[in-house]
C-alpha cells in the first residue's frame, strides 16, 4: 500500500487542492500524480484575457483526493507541451482544446482537428471570449478531412452515418472491411456539437441546471447533479446528508431506466425482439414511477442548487416486482443458446485497454476495472454493492447492466426507507475570513457516478455569482476510443450489438 | 386438359398475388401478439404497398437498366412460379414445364436479378447485402434442388405434378424416412430463402446486419413495392410448396370440378395461414444467428437433403 501523496497546493474545495505551476512544470507533476494512482478527470481551458489558462484535474478515490494543476499561457501564442505520452485521455483533451481555444498541443502524436469539423473557419475558435458569432461555413467537399484507406486485396469501406435508419443520435463510422472482418473502424463524432459549455456563461451560478439537464437527456439527472455539486462547491453551500440522499435516489431512478432499456435493445438488436418488448414495457412502468416522484419523467427538476425537491417516493414493492420481472427477462434471454453465442467473445475489451484509455462506468467494470464515483467521491456514503465482470465482451456488458439493476434497486429502497422529507433548501453559506475575498473568481468540482458512468462538471464563478466557465465530461468522452478498439476481430454484422451493448451517449461527449 | 384447368392456373397467380401481402401480415401480426404488442393488423403489408405505389419513383445516379429492371424479373419468375406449381390442382397448363430444376432456376434468377441490382448501385449496403445473399443463395439453390430431387425418385419423375400425385396416391411415403430428412432440409432452405429468424431478420433496421433488406436498400417508391410485393409472393409460393409436397390433400386434380378448385383454394389457404402461422410463433422464441454460423445451418440442411436421396434409393419402392 503506496502512502498517499501529500495534498499539494493551496485548498480550493471540497477535498480539493490547487496549484499553479509554470508550463515547463506540468509533465513532471503530472507523471508523478498518474504514478501515484491518480487518473486525469477533466481539463479545462479557460480566457482570462491576456492569459489563456488550463486547468488539469487529477481524481483518486479511497479516500477522495482532487488535485488541481494549473497553468497560464500568452494567449497570443499559447503552446503547451503534450501529455499524450503520459495519458491517452490527455491527448484527447488536448485536441478539444486546440480546436476551441486555439491551444497548440506541441509533441502531440495525432494533432488532427476533433471537435470542429473540416467546414468551420480556420482560426476561429469559439470558446475564446472574443469569438463573436459564428462566421459562415465553407463547403468543404468530403476531402477536406480524409480517412486513412486502408489498401489491400479485397478492402473495401463502408460508411455509415451520420444520419441513421433507426432513431439514434449522430455519428460516422467508416469500416475498412475485408470480407465480412473489420480491419479497422474509425467512429467520427461531434456532429451534435451545440457549443453547450459556452452556453452556461453568463447564467446565474443557481440559475443553470435546466442547461446541464439537456447535456445528454437520458442522464438528466447525473449531469444536474454534477453540475449542482460543482456550483455549491463554488458558493460554499453545504447540504444535509438526507437531501443528497434524496439527490442519489433520483440518480439511481435514472440508471434504473436506462438499464432495463439496454437489456431489452441488446437481445432486439441479435433479432430477440420478445426481450425488448418487455423491457420497453418495464422501461415505461419505470417512467411513469419518474413522472410522480419528480413530475418529469426524465426526473428533470428534482435537482437544483442549494434544493432538492421530490413530490413522492416509488414503492418499494412496486420495485420489487418490476425487479423480478426484469430478472425474468434477462434469464430468459439468456438461456437462449443463440443469444449466449452471439453475446459471448463478441467485441473484446480487455482490462488493460479499458485502463489505457481511461474508460469508466459499466465498459470499465465489465472489463474488471473497479471504478464508480459513488464510492471514490462519495457526496454522501451509499451502500453500493460493486457490480463485476471480467470477460470485457458483449455478455459481460449485458450481465453487469443485470447486476447493476438489481443492487440500484436494493439501493433504492434502503433510500426510501431512509428518508424523511421530500424538500430541503439551503441559503449560500456567508464566506468566511479565512476563504478567498469574494472579489476572486470561486470554482467547483462536481462528480457524481451517472448511469454511464462517472461524470465530472467544474464550474467557475464570478464575483457577481455568475457563471464564466463551466467544463462538462461525460464518460462518453472517455469509453467512445473503446469501441473501435473492441471491433478488432469482429465481423461487420457484430457491430450493432457491440455498438449498444456500450451505448454511448453521442450529445455528452460533442457538447 | 379442361378450361376449368386454365382458370384454376389464372387463379393461383391472381391468388398469390393478393394473398402474399396478408400472409406476411399475418406473419407480422402472429409474432407482436405473442410479443404483447398490439401489431399492425393483417392488412398492413396493403396498406404499406399502397402507399409505396403512390409514391414518385426515384432512381439512385448512376443507377442501370439492371437496377430498373431487377424487381419486375422477381416479380415475374415468383408469379410464373406460381402459375405453374401445383398450388389448387395438378395438370395446370404449363405442367410440362412444371419440372423441379425448372422452378429451383426461376427462383435463383429472382435472386440473382436483386443481387445484381444490388452491385448495381455501387454503393457499400448493396455490395455488401449481395455478397451475403449469393452466400447464402449458393447453400440454398443446391438444398433445394436435392430435396425435391429426393422426393422425386418415388414417383420417378422430376415433375412437381407427378410428385404430389405420387404422394396422393401412396401417402404413406409421406413419412417415410427420406421424405422426412427432405423435409427437415427444405424447411431451413425455405427460412434462408425467404431471409426470416434465425438467418435474417425481417424487421430490422441496422443496415449492417442486414441481407436481403440491405440488398434492395436503395430502392424506393412503386420499386420498393414491387421488390418487397415479390419477396411476399415468394414467401407464399415457398409455403404452398412445401404443403403441398408433403400435404397434398385437398388440392384438385388434373381434370378438375369448380367445387374441386374451390376446396383446392380453401385447403392451400389453410395450410399456407398453419404453416406461416407456426413460422411466425417459432421466431418469436429465436435469436438471429451469428453470420458466419448460417453456413453451417445450411451445410446441415444440405447433408439432411443428401441424406434423404440416399435414404429414397435405398429404402423407397418404387410405385410405378
Amino acid at each position: 500500500m503506496t502512502v498517499p501523496q501529500p495534498p499539494i497546493g493551496a485548498p480550493a474545495g471540497l477535498h480539493r487542492t490547487s496549484r499553479t505551476l509554470l508550463p515547463e512544470e506540468l509533465a513532471g507533476q503530472a507523471a508523478s500524480l498518474l504514478e501515484a494512482g491518480f487518473r486525469l478527470g477533466l481539463v479545462a481551458a479557460h480566457d482570462d484575457g491576456a492569459t489563456l489558462r488550463v486547468v488539469y484535474l487529477f481524481l483518486a478515490g479511497d479516500p477522495d483526493r482532487r488535485v488541481e494543476l494549473q497553468v497560464r499561457l500568452p494567449a497570443d501564442n499559447p503552446r503547451i507541451a503534450s501529455l499524450a505520452p503520459l495519458s491517452f485521455a490527455a491527448s484527447r483533451f488536448e485536441r478539444e482544446m486546440h480546436d476551441l481555444y486555439g491551444i497548440v498541443p506541441v509533441n502531440h502524436p495525432l494533432p488532427r482537428r476533433m471537435v470542429r469539423h473540416a467546414h468551420w473557419p480556420a482560426g476561429w475558435y469559439p470558446m475564446r471570449s472574443g469569438a463573436g458569432d459564428v462566421p459562415p461555413f465553407r463547403d468543404t467537399g468530403a476531402d477536406a478531412y480524409p480517412f486513412i484507406a486502408v489498401e489491400g486485396d479485397g478492402v473495401y469501406e463502408i460508411p455509415v452515418g451520420p444520419v441513421h435508419a433507426g432513431i439514434i443520435e449522430p455519428g460516422h463510422f467508416r469500416f475498412s472491411v475485408v470480407g465480412e472482418s473489420v480491419l479497422k473502424l474509425k467512429a467520427r463524432l461531434w456532429f451534435t456539437h451545440r457549443g453547450i459549455e459556452k452556453l452556461f456563461e453568463g447564467f446565474a451560478a443557481t440559475e443553470a441546471v435546466h442547461l446541464a439537464e439537456r447535456i445528454s437527456g437520458d442522464t438528466s439527472a447525473a449531469h444536474a447533479l454534477a453540475h449542482t455539486l460543482a456550483v455549491e462547491d463554488a458558493l460554499g453551500i453545504t447540504m444535509p446528508a438526507a437531501a443528497q440522499q434524496l439527490r442519489a435516489l433520483l440518480v439511481e431512478l435514472e440508471r434504473l431506466y436506462n438499464h432495463a432499456a439496454d437489456l431489452g435493445a441488446l437481445p432486439n438488436d441479435v433479432g430477440f425482439s420478445l426481450a425488448n418488448a418487455h423491457a420497453l414495457r418495464i422501461r415505461e412502468q419505470l417512467l411513469r414511477i419518474n413522472l410522480a416522484t419528480t413530475g418529469h419523467r426524465l426526473l428533470r427538476g428534482g435537482i437544483r442548487p442549494g434544493a432538492v425537491e421530490l413530490l413522492s417516493l416509488p414503492d418499494p414493492a412496486e420495485l420489487d416486482r418490476i425487479a423480478a420481472d426484469l430478472a425474468e427477462v434477462v434469464e430468459l434471454s439468456l438461456a437462449n443458446s443463440v443469444i449466449r453465442d452471439r453475446f459471448t467473445g463478441t467485441a473484446v475489451l480487455t482490462r488493460t485497454q479499458a485502463y489505457d484509455l481511461g474508460c469508466l462506468g459499466y465498459v470499465a467494470r465489465a472489463s474488471g476495472l473497479a471504478t464508480d464515483a459513488r464510492t471514490d467521491h462519495p457526496a454522501t456514503p451509499l451502500a453500493v454493492t460493486p457490480a463485476t465482470a471480467t470477460d470485457g465482451d458483449v455478455l459481460a456488458r449485458f450481465t453487469i447492466r443485470r447486476d447493476e439493476f438489481a443492487s440500484s434497486v436494493r439501493l433504492v429502497k434502503q433510500l426510501i426507507a431512509a428518508a424523511g422529507p421530500l424538500s430541503y433548501r439551503a441559503e449560500p453559506a456567508e464566506r468566511s475570513a479565512a476563504e478567498p475575498t469574494s472579489a476572486a473568481v470561486r470554482s467547483g468540482v462536481g462528480i457524481v457516478e451517472g448511469w454511464r458512468g462517472t461524470i465530472v462538471h467544474r464550474v467557475e464563478v464570478a464575483p457577481d455569482g455568475l457563471l464564466t466557465r463551466a467544463k462538462v465530461v461525460d464518460p462518453s468522452w472517455f469509453n467512445w476510443p473503446a469501441v473501435p478498439l473492441s471491433m478488432a476481430d469482429t465481423i461487420v454484422p457484430d457491430f450493432p450489438v457491440t455498438n449498444k451493448s456500450f451505448n454511448l451517449s453521442y450529445a455528452g461527449n460533442d457538447l | 386438359m379442361s378450361a376449368l384447368s386454365i382458370v384454376a392456373a389464372v387463379l393461383q397467380v391472381v391468388v398469390v398475388l393478393v394473398g402474399a401481402p396478408f400472409v406476411v401480415g399475418g406473419m407480422r401480426q402472429v409474432r407482436a401478439r405473442l410479443e404483447g404488442r398490439a401489431g399492425g393488423g393483417v392488412g398492413q403489408p396493403w396498406r404499406d404497398l399502397r402507399k409505396q405505389l403512390r409514391k414518385q419513383q426515384v432512381t439512385p445516379r448512376g443507377t442501370t437498366l439492371v437496377f430498373a429492371v431487377a424487381p419486375a424479373i422477381a416479380a415475374g419468375t415468383t408469379l410464373l412460379i406460381a402459375a405453374i406449381l401445383p398450388i389448387f390442382a395438378l395438370g395446370s397448363p404449363l405442367d410440362s414445364v412444371a419440372d423441379l430444376f425448372g422452378v429451383v432456376g426461376l427462383l435463383f434468377l429472382g435472386t440473382v436479378a436483386l443481387t445484381l441490382a444490388g452491385l448495381d448501385t455501387g454503393t457499400a449496403f448493396g455490395g455488401m447485402g449481395s455478397s451475403r445473399e449469393i452466400t447464402i443463395a449458393a447453400l440454398v439453390e443446391p438444398t433445394i434442388l436435392l430435396a425435391v430431387f429426393a422426393l422425386s425418385i418415388p414417383g420417378q419423375s422430376a415433375n412437381l405434378s407427378a410428385i404430389v400425385s405420387a404422394t396422393l396416391d401412396n401417402p404413406g411415403q409421406v413419412f417415410s424416412l427420406g421424405s422426412v430428412l427432405a423435409f427437415v432440409a427444405l424447411v431451413i432452405v425455405i427460412i434462408a430463402e425467404t431471409g426470416r429468424l434465425p438467418v435474417d431478420n425481417p424487421s430490422t433496421h441496422l443496415e449492417l446486419t442486414m441481407i436481403h433488406e440491405a440488398m434492395v436498400l436503395e430502392y424506393a417508391g412503386p420499386k420498393l413495392a414491387l421488390v418487397e410485393w415479390a419477396s411476399g409472393m415468394r414467401l407464399t409460393v415457398l409455403l404452398a410448396l412445401l404443403a403441398n409436397l408433403f400435404l397434398p390433400w385437398g388440392i384438385a386434380g388434373a381434370d378438375p370440378s369448380l367445387l374441386a378448385v374451390l376446396i383446392g383454394v380453401v385447403a392451400i389457404a389453410v395450410k399456407v395461414s398453419v404453416l406461416a402461422g407456426l413460422l411466425a410463433a417459432g421466431e418469436v422464441f429465436i435469436a438471429k444467428l451469428r453470420y458466419f454460423r448460417v453456413p453451417e445451418l445450411l451445410s446441415g440442411s444440405f447433408l439432411l437433403a443428401l441424406l434423404a436421396v440416399t435414404a429414397s434409393y435405398f429404402l423407397a419402392t418404387p410405385t410405378r
